[in-house]
């Protein structure tokens, strides 16, 4: 009785979970939370796997994260956010070339109170300089990711070391941007984000922008092909296929067309 | 509150209303979980069979071990086994990282302590009760394993649930070893994650619903047939 069950039940599974998976051709790209969250992805890839055959496996980690896996050989292509990082990782042989691909904005969200009373400022250092005087609350990744980075360079630029009050008004979460915004909405935080995170969030409660349009507030997208020299098993071919892509007029043309509540977020640069 | 209500029901709906991605996530869940539950018996069963009846230098110490893996971390366990899948790992060239199986692993190596530990209780309470009539019939101890698992078999079950239970509950590994990975990896915990750092919580949770719901309805079929079968049970006694 029990094993005509089981002997069922392993029939009716198709007796691997793997055969599930589709033989079509694919890669795996290393990626961060912003792209994935804000539906670029999902909006843009379609056109490129219609085109190519390419299935593309997108796995959404942290900027650090996505960078440690590429580093093992774990992915075909990294696309991420943090330059110094992606220059370090090409010049230690592990990428084979970096490629600008296109570029968004950071925005400092907080609580409508605003009780450092940075509302309306267009100066990222000013704001952050008010807050920690203030010892507001913040919500920082605290997670090396891109965003997490950003903010960090912001802080020493503005001159402030905020890990001292880590635990008291400087709140490390050590999560990805949704998780953080959840984080700050909820004990009425400050926090750093990607405009496109930001505008695909749902759950903002009492969080707005107080301070956005900061040249320093720039954040540049990079690709690149893992190296094959490095990890022969990498999908070369395929993965610069998806490079060239992404950086040609089709895939800029696709990047471009992206809206959230009708906005543009993501705004290509590829050379 | 009055939007949170709405939203929710609205996500009940998508549910209901049979959203054919939403359904293969599910699929692949049960897949997974049911498929790393089966490999757990397959190990857990005897390896907790023979524990029970077997005796040798060290065997108290590897119950203790067996019963404390049971609360493994399990994203440790999801840490341990992307290392061991990673490319630059010792089994990378299987190239199963990011795949169904590397999540099978990973909940393998959650479930089986489990199904072990609880297998040892039972069969160990069962070989006392019989201990006079297998030995006036001669068998060894390690025979008996067979006879005694057989007739453990309603109470293995709820092993088995327990381990199910875990499985199918678990995020930290899976998300690690599978990538979370839309159409590939991408299961009703990892979509639950996505969906809360997206902000959309009544969607969350109205996931967090159906997984609830098949909780129930798995412990509800194997209970039926675990009655079925005593009750058969009885009649051919």
């Amino acid at each position: 009785m029990f094993r005509a069950i089981l002997r069922a039940a392993v029939m009716a599974l198709g007796l691997s979970a793997n055969a599930a998976l589709a033989e079509t051709p694919f890669i795996v790209v290393q990626s961060t939370t912003s792209t994935q969250n804000s539906g670029l992805l999902d909006y843009i890839l379609p056109w490129f796997e219609a085109e190519s055959g390419i299935d593309v496996r997108v796995v959404a980690v942290g900027t650090g994260q996505a960078i440690r896996n590429a580093v093992n050989g774990d992915g075909d292509v990294l696309l991420v956010h943090a330059k110094s990082a992606e220059e370090k990782f090409v010049a230690d042989g592990y990428g084979v070339e970096r490629k600008d691909l296109m570029y968004n904005d950071f925005v400092l969200v907080g609580p409508k109170a605003d009780p450092a009373g940075i509302r309306g400022g267009a100066d990222i250092l000013s704001a952050l300089t008010a807050i920690a005087k203030a010892e507001a609350p913040f919500a920082s990744r605290g997670d090396d990711s891109g965003t997490h980075k950003a903010e960090l360079r912001h802080w020493s630029a503005a001159g402030a070391d905020p890990t001292g009050a880590s635990g008291s008004w400087y709140r490390e979460t050590g999560s990805g941007m949704g998780a953080t915004l959840n984080v700050a909405s909820g004990m009425d935080a400050y926090t750093l984000t990607d405009r496109a995170t930001w505008l695909s969030f749902g759950n903002r409660g009492n969080l707005e922008i107080l301070v956005e349009g900061d040249p320093r507030l720039f954040n540049q997208y990079g690709v690149i092909l893992v190296n094959p020299e490095k990890h022969p098993h990498v999908r070369a071919a395929s993965g610069q296929r998806f490079i060239d892509w992404l950086t040609g007029p089709d895939g800029q043309e696709a990047i471009a067309s992206f809206r959230l509540d009708g906005q543009q977020v993501f705004f290509p640069n590829a050379q | 509150m009055q939007e949170f209500s709405s939203e929710f029901s609205a996500a009940i709906a998508l549910i209901l209303g049979g959203d054919s991605e939403l359904w293969a996530i599910v699929l692949l869940s049960l897949k997974v979980s049911v498929f790393a539950v089966l490999v757990s018996a397959l190990i857990g069963m005897p390896v907790g069979a023979a524990l029970a009846v077997a005796r040798f230098p060290g065997r108290r110490m590897l119950i203790v071990l067996m019963n404390a893996l049971m609360g493994f971390p399990p994203v440790v366990v999801g840490l341990l086994v992307y290392l061991m899948l990673s490319r630059s790992g010792p089994l990378g060239v299987l190239e199963l990282l990011y795949t169904p199986t590397a999540m099978i692993i990973a909940q393998v190596v959650l479930v089986t302590p489990i199904v072990t530990a609880l297998t040892r209780q039972v069969v160990e309470m069962l070989a006392e009760e019989y201990s006079e009539q297998l030995r006036s019939l001669g068998v060894s101890r390690l025979a008996s394993v067979p006879v005694l698992l057989w007739d453990a078999r309603l109470a293995l079950v709820t092993a088995l649930l327990a381990g199910f239970g875990r499985a199918i509950a678990e995020v930290g590994a899976v998300i690690i070893v599978g990538g979370n990975i839309n159409h590939v990896t991408r299961v009703m915990t990892t979509t639950i994650a996505l969906e809360t750092s997206k902000g959309n919580l009544s969607l969350a949770l109205a996931l967090g619903a159906i997984l609830i719901g098949i909780a129930v309805a798995v412990n509800a079929m194997v209970s039926a047939v675990s009655l079925r079968a005593e009750q058969e049970g009885l009649s051919h006694a």
